[in-house]
């Protein structure tokens, strides 16, 4: 087992699905069945993955590997910088279980898809499009640099375009594939200016490089403003892709692709690239920085998860779910609990895409409906979809003995210590009030779809549950769910592999003077601290411990209490929501909810109605003011122009007369010149080569 | 100095091409089988060379007296050479049978053309570089009109010969007033004295003349005016080998006559010279190609621009910009080679089926060479991660260090220009339905050697710094 093995199988886990791509890209016209090979080959990259991820964890755990080459080198000639741009790919444990996850999931999906996607038109193209999305997301994986990440970040959103749009003779689904793409592009560009900020300062776009070079004290331009902006500035592009509040609205929309699609990208692996993207540049992030994306995440997951609370496409629910959840990750990392952001991105991936996957089951039983105040009842009909489904919402909702429980409660707790040691306190708050409506709005989603009586009794009747390729998926998710994969006591993370030695917080970088004053190494942690690696202060380890048992007794009180009002609305009906409605007060915020915010239409009004209007105020300029000023200057023409006229007549036309006669008779001579005769050539380089002499004698 | 034996040896690829070419004749005449026998032969030791001057970099010598230079840029110059050789003969088996001009003396005349192009490349001597220059020009005045049943074969074997030798004129008039002035053709004793021979009229006036015959070789404008006529009518293989591997030829020996003078004088007395065919022959090719319906035509004045932006690198004449027109050249000769293959595969009996609407829906007919031909569009183009790219990107490079950043601007511009036309095929190829019917046979060589252009050329744009690095490493040798 060398390092070199696991960087080879890595690059061979990274450019097999591009293989797949270019094959079905290639031939898929000709053999319709290629799509089995597509299969094939995620699951072998999804084997060489699990070993790959064996290998690291188990011989290689606190080693970064690097394999790295340099691409363009301007080392040897004479120019004003030296410049070397290095590509490369690093394996670290956060990358080996990314890798894991991401082909683990796109695996599930394709076999998933296999059923799902049955007799669409464009078969062998769907799944060609989600190997160039996996090669795309493996990219941002694996790269150990911010120009492969950028160059990979475009390639997902592409894939991303191309599968939103994949039904695009719906308008709707081409429209929001436009969207995505656009808004998008908003957050790319904040990246890249913040990458160009790097790179203008370093010369480098590796990681590592950067990284040491700021630890050094080399701050970009001098000064930690412009680090702070950096770092804001890198983190936009997640904002982009995470779906962050003010660009959450291009997520909700992308639900117009297939399912399947929605499982593997928009739940479970590219919107949580923003957040692998913030984690690989938490190192470099001051406090300013963390504090804008701690607020971004905590607002964004609260705005969501209100979202939620009201939508009826069933789709549309886990979409906001989704947002929601990213917020939490992002906060999770604002606040500076590196590992619980991670840690939940893992569990997140693995419920959300179960529950994405399973609304899929759904649909397909019902025939395309999506509208869950169509459904009901559907418990007996689809019994696996039913339990795999309610496995995942209740680990989504955060309750003991899941996978959720963990890591929303250490998100929670790195909250409480944030805000005790800090004074945000509003953070924390708005972290347990979302927990709380994810946990209603969830069970609101499973008791409408099904539980009670079906509401619309002729698509029920056809419901029926789905085949074994879509089922399975379910139920491999669904049991990633469960406490037992991360650690053996189901009430603390601490005790599990994942947090003990698996993932640490790593040494921030930034100058101590910009650091929260719980991040900066204290004396007692240098010397007395638990291990080399672990650098936050005592006081933050500490206020953590503190914060445990109250953060994870709140958030069984407040899922408790989501849960049970959900309840109490829609299964025991104790409550007429109906009634509720009607308020006054309420109904305002029903509206509110239910109609998104207005936050599209505030777009609507501002942005792109702003574009138009300064498109049509441009063109009122050029009618009125511009014109009129050539109208009124015309009457001023009049008169001179009399006094011109004859002048024109006889002087000028005759001059253009002239012109025009002579300039065809170049183009006319030009083209005799062209005929082919050698004659010609050769007396036209004779001229040539005497205007030459003439002009560039250098006598 | 007395010549050793130890002097032969360095001599190495010359000798290989040279006693290549004799057991070929000795071949062709004896031997019955030679058809099948001399291609196969010429591609053994086109790829002997090759590989033999890419290894032997760092082994730089001038050996002869001062005659001939060994090692260092002409090794590289030889490495495309013989690479582009071996890959126009590769294409050339199937489309000789096609044409059914299947004779044994084309290959011997190639490797005689090549032989041509590396005593120019290494030329230390006017004298030699004029005799490299002749072995070439007239192995391809012979090649242009090796379809000799066909009209336009010969019409451009014809006006090649007769524009190409009454450039020779040029040239050895040149060399005529150089050597009277300075009564010696040595390329050293040239840049030694330099400073003292730039004040007499006649010798600078020798150089001049010298310069424009190579902008003819070179396919400049405004000596622009064979190419279209002659890469239209010529068999295509050999149009692929003329344009790539002799127009390198004839940027060697402007890199060799110019480099050293150049570090001589920091103002450069040719930047005006260069400038001027660099900004007509990029904007000139760039937008006739535009409205030229026939691909080979088009791939003409595409070459006829794609000098242009070498030129940019000659005017501005730091070693930056000269190892980025090597690069350059080595990247052109793939693509062009490439996209000439693909022509040739395509093209059917009596010249037909090279017009550009014969590639219309050529995806859903053969989708690996549409794939290729997109590919090597975008390399010509000049779009990134092909080696077109890096070429631009290092010759643009170095005119902004000699601050000609405004015809690294003209440059841009124009290859934004020429992006239209290159892009047109592709439109045909993916975007537009089959107007006629035809079968494409595809010879599994030609299809090798299209695969090899389009993987050295993928290569060069990912990992530019593999070849650069040997270029940068003898540029100032």
């Amino acid at each position: 087992m060398s390092e070199s093995l696991l960087i080879n199988l890595s690059i061979i886990i990274l450019f097999l699905p591009l293989a797949g791509f270019i094959k079905v890209v290639l031939f898929g016209k000709k053999f319709p069945k290629l799509y089995l090979l597509e299969v094939a080959i995620i699951s072998i990259a999804f084997a060489l993955s699990v070993f790959v991820m064996y290998s690291k964890l188990a011989y290689y755990n606190t080693k970064d590997i690097i394999g790295a080459f340099t691409w363009i080198s301007t080392g040897n000639a004479p120019f004003s910088d030296v410049l070397n741009i290095e590509l490369g790919i690093k394996i670290d444990n956060v990358t080996v279980i990314m890798l894991f996850v991401v082909n683990l999931i796109s695996m599930l999906v394709h076999i998933y898809s296999i059923e799902y996607m049955r007799g669409d038109k464009r078969y062998t193209r769907y799944f060609s499009y989600l190997g160039i999305f996996t090669f795309s997301m493996l990219g941002i994986v694996l790269t150990h640099n911010l120009l492969m990440m950028y160059i990979f970040w475009e390639l997902v959103g592409l894939s991303s375009y191309l599968l939103i749009g994949f039904w695009f003779e719906k308008k709707s689904a081409a429209d929001a594939a436009k969207k995505a793409f656009i808004v998008n592009r908003i957050g790319d560009i904040g990246m890249f200016i913040g990458i160009l900020i790097l790179f203008t300062s370093y010369k480098t776009f590796t990681f590592d490089t950067i990284f040491a070079q700021i630890a050094a004290g080399n701050l970009p331009f001098g000064s930690s403003a412009w680090l702070t902006a950096a770092g804001i500035l890198v983190f936009m592009g997640a904002v982009g892709k995470s779906a962050q509040f003010p660009l959450h609205v291009w997520l909700p929309d992308a639900m117009e692709g297939p399912t399947p699609v929605s499982a593997l990208i928009h739940a479970a692996t590219m919107v949580a690239a923003g957040v692998y993207l913030v984690t690989r540049i938490f190192v470099m992030l001051t406090a300013d920085a963390m504090l804008v994306i701690a607020v971004v995440g905590a607002f964004t997951s609260l705005i969501a998860a209100t979202i939620a609370l009201t939508q009826n496409d069933i789709k549309k629910v886990l979409a906001y779910s989704t947002v929601s959840q990213l917020g939490y990750m992002i906060m999770s990392l604002g606040v500076g609990a590196y590992v619980f952001a991670f840690f939940h991105l893992v569990t997140h991936a693995f419920f959300k895409a179960c529950l994405f996957l399973g609304s899929g089951s759904v649909i397909h039983s019902m025939h395309h409906e999506q509208d869950i105040r169509n459904m009901g009842g559907l418990k007996k009909k689809m019994p696996v979809t039913y339990w795999t489904f309610l496995i995942s919402t209740i680990a989504i909702s955060g309750v003991p003995l899941t996978s959720g429980f963990l890591s929303k409660d250490g998100i929670l707790a790195g909250t409480l210590a944030f805000g005790k040691l800090t004074g945000h306190w509003l953070i924390p708050i708005i972290g347990f009030t979302v927990a709380a409506l994810t946990a209603f709005y969830m069970f609101r989603l499973v008791i409408l779809t099904f539980h009670g009586e079906p509401r619309d009794h002729h698509k029920f009747d056809h419901a029926h549950e789905s085949p074994l390729v879509m089922i399975a998926p379910l139920a491999v998710l669904a049991t990633l769910s469960i406490f037992i994969f991360y650690t053996p006591n189901p009430l603390s993370p601490d005790a599990g592999w994942f947090m003990s030695s698996w993932v640490k917080t790593p040494e921030q970088v930034t100058p101590v003077d910009t650091r929260f004053d719980f991040l900066k190494p204290s004396a007692e942690n240098i010397h007395g601290g638990h291990h080399g690696e672990i650098v936050h202060s005592v006081l933050y380890t500490e206020t953590m411990h503190w914060a445990h048992y109250p953060a994870m007794i709140l958030s069984l009180v407040v899922a408790g209490l989501g849960i049970l009002t959900a309840f109490m609305f829609y299964q025991w009906k104790k409550i007429n929501v109906d009634k509720l409605i009607e308020n006054k007060f309420t109904n305002a915020l029903y509206r509110g909810s239910l109609n998104k915010w207005k936050i599209d239409e505030a777009y609507d009004a501002t942005a792109i109605n702003g574009t138009l209007q300064t498109g049509s105020g441009l063109s009122w300029f050029d009618q009125k003011i511009v014109d009129g000023a050539v109208n009124g200057s015309a009457r001023l023409t009049r008169i001179v122009s009399k006094i011109s006229g004859w002048f024109d007549t006889y002087a000028v036309d005759g001059f253009v007369n002239f012109t025009a006669f002579f300039s065809g008779f170049i183009g006319l001579s030009f083209r005799k010149l062209q005929t082919g005769k050698v004659q010609t050539y050769i007396v036209l380089v004779v001229f040539s080569v005497i205007i030459l002499l003439l002009f560039f004698k250098p006598f | 100095m007395p010549s050793t034996i130890n002097e032969y040896f360095q001599l190495m690829p010359f000798l290989i091409i040279g006693i290549g070419i004799i057991l070929s004749v000795v071949i062709e005449i004896s031997s019955k089988s030679s058809k099948e026998i001399l291609p196969w032969f010429s591609i053994i030791l086109f790829f002997a060379t090759a590989l033999y001057s890419i290894t032997n970099i760092s082994e730089h010598a001038v050996l002869f007296g001062g005659m001939v230079e060994v090692g260092g840029k002409p090794a590289i110059f030889n490495f495309i050479f013989n690479l582009g050789a071996m890959l126009v003969v590769m294409s050339s088996i199937g489309y000789l049978k096609k044409y059914g001009t299947y004779f044994g003396e084309y290959y011997i005349l190639i490797q005689s053309s090549v032989l041509g192009m590396m005593v120019m490349a290494g030329s230390k001597d006017i004298l030699m570089i004029f005799l490299g220059l002749e072995l070439m020009s007239i192995c391809f005045y012979v090649l242009a009109g090796i379809n000799r049943n066909k009209l336009g074969a010969n019409e451009a074997a014809m006006k090649y010969f007769l524009l190409g030798s009454f450039t020779t004129g040029f040239i050895v008039y040149g060399i005529a007033l150089i050597y009277g002035t300075t009564g010696t053709t040595s390329i050293q004793n040239l840049i030694d004295n330099f400073g003292e021979y730039s004040s007499n009229i006649i010798f600078v006036t020798g150089l001049i003349l010298f310069l424009i015959g190579f902008s003819f070789k070179i396919a400049a404008v405004p000596f622009h005016m064979w190419v279209p006529d002659v890469y239209q009518g010529s068999a295509t293989t050999v149009t692929g080998l003329m344009s790539t591997t002799g127009k390198t030829a004839a940027f060697s020996v402007l890199i060799i006559m110019l480099t050293s003078i150049f570090t001589l004088n920091s103002a450069n007395i040719f930047k005006p010279y260069f400038s001027a065919i660099a900004v007509l022959s990029m904007f000139f090719g760039s937008i006739v190609a535009i409205s030229q319906n026939n691909l080979k035509r088009m791939l003409a004045y595409s070459s006829i621009s794609h000098a242009g932006y070498m030129a940019v690198g000659l005017a501005a004449a730091n070693s930056y910009s000269i190892s980025g027109i090597i690069f350059y050249l080595a990247a052109y000769a793939f693509m062009n080679i490439g996209a000439f293959s693909v022509i040739s595969i395509i093209e059917g009996e009596n010249d037909s089926r090279t017009d550009i609407n014969v590639y219309a829906g050529l995806n859903s007919k053969n989708p690996v060479l549409a794939a290729f031909m997109a590919l090597f569009m975008f390399a010509l183009a000049g779009i990134p991660p092909m080696a077109g790219f890096f070429g631009k990107y290092y010759v643009f490079v170095g005119a902004i260090e000699s601050n000609l950043t405004w015809l690294a601007i003209l440059g841009v511009i124009s290859s934004m220009i020429s992006v239209y036309f290159y892009l047109r095929v592709i439109v045909f190829m993916y975007f537009k339905d089959a107007e006629e019917n035809f079968e494409i046979e595809v010879a599994p060589y030609s299809l090798s050697s299209v695969v090899i252009s389009g993987v050295l050329v993928l290569m060069f744009g990912l990992f530019p710094d593999m070849l650069l690095r040997l270029i940068t490493a003898v540029v100032s040798l």
